[in-house]
């Protein structure tokens, strides 16, 4: 059976609400270019300055939080709201709650808040607080939208005709509940005027930094880490056709994963002003996190027993798997990284950088790719994609570009940490601040270079959903492949 | 055994929806609470004022520009930091930044004692083009700063909210914001009184265009006060272990 014709049978008993999951699908795929152009734009900015031009629209300064913000928030955040929209209705087998008005307004409230935020970042509308900048006014709305969503989710779980609620629902949940938490937490303001866009932090100082920090490193636990494994939790086991590997693990898994988490925000705060005990603390957590991380990565591979022939042939899934493997990676990166003492080498450097992006390239954007993939010929009713030749390529571009991506940042990041704290055989400091940014200049061409690649990889992906949602077939296959298409068909 | 028992939040939405938000709290309960009650979280040591309005403007802009995407203002104890950049940061040194601006990054130095380090004639060059003074810089040009008059007209109110969520600022501080703010910036004027209310603050034409109160002015008045205030003659580490 053809994954169009799965969808429609399985649609005959219930009225699902597609429409919001195919918006959604589409704002996934335009914010991803999007964000990954801005992204490419910055890192060439670092490599040549002059492509800043000096205008004030175009610095560096502002365009860095549109590219976070850009790839997190819209690009991310669709993937999430897409996919938890179809994931929560398949798995509960009952359509969304709120009717068609109520989750169409989470989806236009959501891409409001993102227009703007990136009109606020681009004129200089910013809380200046990393990957929360946008302004109270922008934090209110979002919130809104956000406990809508929250009770459609909830509403659609109530709606369930099965017993138990799909681990991949629990994913989701937990990020859909706990983000409402940061976003109140993190953005506690105080306005200067009613009509003004300005605002002051409730906290200063010491106190805003762990808050803001239990903010950010959760923003990566919650947005970026806890609804994409609900993602997995669902597309992997489908695109293998295999069972979920282990049900205990996931449960463990689950609940050390978000308690855990929470803890490890100072992390990002190691030998600041910031007290001793709380930088210890959150240093022990973020090494015990690595238990939990790799219990989703367990998972999610081992969901792939048995099947592991599908990687041969099916570019989809090899999207999938390569995701858990970067997800693996950088969940080890990261404790590493939070130790003192490596932390004292890597903080302030583009091995932080590096890291962020095997996480956000390598888990979250692939992992999304691979359920973009899914969905797009079941959401159009299409047979299948238009070109799985294109999908393997835009898979190649990909990882080319993130490996370039990362060890030109390992690289760079540590010969600057190393540099920063060499001595002369007099006792005087080696280098000049300038000098180790002069050193730099090769890896940030790399660096942009590898990011060329994966937004060209983006770009494939814009013509292959433009032309499946067309109906278009392409016929001509990769080697090995026609096998693939033939048993995926015959099933 | 428990696993059995885990079909009941299972089954549930409100107990999964409970579970999550009580395993989620307790995190940031036990870490950041304590900072706001114990009392060592912030050292005691002399001199830390809040920002004249005229600094508080040059931080807006600071905010604004996005500085913090590249530049720390926080200095880790090491000894290469230590005689890069000068002193570790203390806690207290931030006590009256909102919001914070330690920054995460940094593509280029630290910032956070780069006060009265260069002349303002220095600060508005490079500022201007970065490539000017420095040049392998990767720095963004601001030479729009220089063009644009400072509006800070609000600055009464500005001042009125950040009392709001904590900075002490006097009533006579609040009511004399805007005169402040363009005293400051004037050359060769009697500024006993301001030094009163700001201790140590620079003064003077910060642009070199002593007709006009641009944003330049302001920022680089923000930046020739960072890392400036502590008395670190009057510092003892040993009193303030965390």
């Amino acid at each position: 059976m053809s994954q169009g014709s799965m969808a429609q049978s399985a649609s005959s008993s219930v009225d699902y609400n597609m429409d919001v999951v195919r918006w959604g699908a589409i704002a996934t795929v335009f914010w991803g270019v999007v964000g990954f152009l801005v992204g490419d734009v910055i890192a060439w900015q670092l490599a040549f300055p002059v492509l800043n031009f000096d205008i004030e629209y175009l610095n560096f300064g502002r365009l860095r939080p549109l590219h976070t913000s850009a790839v997190v928030f819209a690009f991310g955040g669709n993937a999430l709201l897409a996919t938890s929209f179809y994931v929560v209705q398949r798995t509960c087998r009952a359509s969304l709650f709120g009717g068609k008005a109520l989750p169409a307004f989470v989806f236009w409230g959501y891409q409001l808040f993102i227009v703007m935020a990136a009109i606020g970042y681009v004129t200089g509308v910013t809380q200046g607080r990393e990957y929360a900048e946008p302004e109270w006014f922008v934090d209110l709305w979002l919130t809104l939208v956000w406990v809508c969503y929250l009770a459609i989710f909830v509403g659609t779980l109530l709606k369930r005709q099965e017993p138990h609620i799909y681990v991949a629902n629990w994913f989701y949940l937990a990020f859909i509940v706990t983000i409402a938490m940061l976003h109140l937490g993190n953005n506690l303001a105080v306005p200067v005027s009613f009509f003004g866009a300005k605002s002051y932090s409730m906290f200063s100082g010491v106190q805003d930094a762990l808050t803001q920090w239990w903010y950010g490193h959760n923003a990566v636990g919650f947005f970026l880490t806890a609804g994409f494994l609900g993602m997995m939790y669902y597309f992997v086991p489908k695109r293998a056709n295999r069972p979920v590997y282990s049900y205990r693990l996931s449960i463990i898994h689950f609940w050390a994963l978000i308690f855990l988490y929470i803890w490890a925000g100072p992390h990002h705060l190691h030998y600041t002003a910031l007290p001793d005990w709380a930088q210890t603390l959150g240093m022990t957590f973020s090494i015990m996190l690595w238990m939990p991380s790799w219990g989703g990565m367990i998972n999610g591979l081992m969901t792939l027993s048995g099947a592991w022939d599908k990687l041969r042939t099916d570019p989809v899934l090899r999207f999938m798997v390569a995701a858990i493997g970067f997800y693996g990676m950088s969940t080890f990166e990261g404790p590493v990284m939070s130790i003192k003492a490596v932390n004292g080498l890597s903080h302030y450097t583009d091995w932080t950088v590096g890291h962020v992006h095997s996480g956000a390239l390598g888990w979250v954007a692939f992992i999304s790719f691979g359920a973009i993939y899914f969905l797009i010929p079941v959401l159009w009713n299409r047979e299948r994609l238009y070109s799985m030749r294109l999908v393997a390529y835009h898979f190649w571009l990909g990882t080319i570009g993130i490996v370039l991506y990362i060890t030109s940042m390992w690289v760079s990041g540590i010969m600057q940490g190393l540099m920063w704290r060499a001595y002369d055989d007099l006792g005087f400091l080696q280098y000049s601040f300038i000098e180790t940014v002069e050193a730099m200049h090769p890896y940030y061409i790399i660096r942009a270079f590898g990011g060329f690649l994966f937004l060209l990889g983006a770009l494939i992906m814009v013509w292959n959903v433009y032309k499946t949602i067309r109906g278009d077939v392409r016929r001509s296959e990769p080697i090995g492949e026609a096998d693939a298409i033939a048993a995926a068909a015959a099933r | 055994m428990l696993l059995k028992k885990h079909a009941l939040v299972e089954k549930n939405v409100f107990l999964l929806v409970l579970g999550i938000f009580l395993t989620v709290i307790v995190g940031g309960i036990v870490e950041i609470v304590p900072l706001f009650t114990m009392e060592q979280t912030i050292e005691k040591v002399n001199g830390v004022r809040p920002y004249s309005p005229l600094e508080q403007a040059g931080r807006n802009i600071y905010l604004r520009e996005g500085c913090y995407n590249c530049h720390s203002q926080q200095i880790r104890p090491f000894r290469d930091e230590v005689e890069r950049y000068g002193h570790y940061s203390l806690a207290a040194e931030s006590m009256y930044d909102h919001p914070f601006q330690w920054g995460s990054k940094r593509t280029g130095p630290d910032l956070a004692r780069v006060g009265g380090k260069y002349s303002n004639d220095w600060h508005v060059a490079h500022l201007i083009d970065p490539r000017s003074v420095v040049p392998e810089s990767i720095m963004p040009g601001y030479p729009f700063l220089a063009n644009r008059d400072l509006k800070f007209d609000d600055a009464a109110a500005h001042l009125s909210t950040l009392r709001v969520v904590g900075v002490p600022y006097s009533d006579e501080q609040i009511e004399l914001a805007v005169a402040d703010l363009h005293l400051q910036a004037t050359a060769n004027e009697d500024y006993d009184d301001f030094l009163a209310r700001y201790p140590n603050a620079a003064t003077g034409d910060f642009d070199g265009n002593p007709d006009r109160l641009t944003e330049m002015d302001a920022l680089v008045a923000y930046l020739q006060v960072l890392g400036r205030m502590v008395d670190f003659t009057t510092y003892n580490p040993q009193l303030n272990l965390r």
